[in-house]
């Protein structure tokens, strides 16, 4: 219950972080990303393609933690933002090996490119 | 300029009053523990002590840059097997998937010390070979990943609960940052664009 509340202020907190995001500039953070993941295609992290308003812990045939399997997360731009910050004291037990992103505008950036590819064709083709 | 005392430059979180450190030459202090580990030596063990759940999380860690290395080995074999490269950059490939294969080697075998299971390469991997026409493409790609393994590391050194461990992968992320440099400096690139990796 406690932790649903927390959850719940941040949540309503968080849209302070979205007044300038630039998906340029995400663009080039998401290269912190590209040591695991690719935008359309699985690697050692599933793919970002179709990230926002996806359940975690579903795209086909990846391997996840229970932790993220089972957690009842739908992605969004207020989701991520609480999970980069810090993924592993938001989601114990999940595999992803990353500190976070403490920055408010990186994380603000990086959300932005996310959204911005989500479903763009040229990038999120299938292979 | 302000002459600053040598420990200013040593990263804080070597424990400077432990009796394990070891000099390297005058230019860099390791602790027994990461030697041990980048040695490969079987008396790793555990110099930092942590609790079971800790210990884990440690070796989901490793886990996790063993599956990272073990996809750039094998992308560094199409690149070497893709034809497109001349001797000098095929040389270079061969040379860093060997660096790859030693970093693998060494994460599975510190999973196993640990009590874990390490992973097992995947029976295939998704490359964009269609993208790679020329070599310059296939170099450009290879620096991708190596800049990709770069934040990585970056991102995981401070997960690490046994220091001693995260002082090796440390030690792999810069073998992997000289990978990136080279590549591009092949690729005619500024091989160092900025003062710090994010």
């Amino acid at each position: 219950m406690f932790r649903a509340s927390l959850i719940a202020i941040i949540f309503w907190l968080s849209p302070l972080m979205a007044s300038s995001a630039d998906s340029d500039r995400g663009a080039r953070l998401y290269g912190r990303c590209t040591g695991c993941h690719s935008l359309d295609y699985d690697r050692t992290g599933p793919r970002h393609c179709g990230l926002i308003g996806r359940k975690a812990g579903a795209v086909p045939g990846f391997v996840y933690s229970s932790a993220m399997k089972n957690s009842s997360i739908l992605w969004s731009v207020q989701t991520l933002d609480v999970f980069l910050q810090n993924p592993r004291a938001f989601m114990p037990g999940n595999r992803m090996p990353y500190a976070g992103i403490k920055n408010n505008q990186d994380r603000a950036d990086l959300i932005a490119f996310l959204v911005a590819a989500n479903d763009d064709p040229k990038q999120c083709a299938q292979p | 300029m302000t002459k600053k005392n040598a420990s200013t430059f040593i990263p804080k979180f070597v424990d400077l009053s432990r009796r394990s450190m070891l000099s390297l030459g005058g230019k860099g202090i390791l602790s027994a523990g990461a030697v041990a580990l980048l040695s490969g030596s079987e008396t790793l063990a555990l110099v930092n002590p942590a609790s079971a759940d800790e210990m884990n999380e440690d070796v989901q860690f490793l886990n996790a840059a063993l599956g990272a290395e073990q996809e750039a080995i094998a992308a560094y074999q199409v690149g070497a097997e893709s034809g497109l490269l001349g001797k000098s950059a095929l040389d270079l490939a061969v040379q860093f998937q060997g660096h790859h294969k030693e970093h693998a080697t060494l994460l599975a075998k510190t999973v196993t010390q640990l009590g874990g299971k390490a992973v097992a390469p995947k029976m295939d991997y998704h490359f964009p070979v269609e993208k790679l026409k020329t070599e310059a493409d296939v170099l450009g790609f290879a620096a991708s990943l190596e800049k990709g393994a770069v934040s990585a590391y970056l991102g995981a050194v401070p997960l690490f609960t046994n220091r001693d461990l995260a002082q090796a992968a440390a030690s792999i992320l810069g073998d992997e940052a000289m990978h990136w440099a080279v590549l591009r400096s092949a690729l005619g690139q500024n091989p160092v664009p900025s003062a710090f990796m994010s």
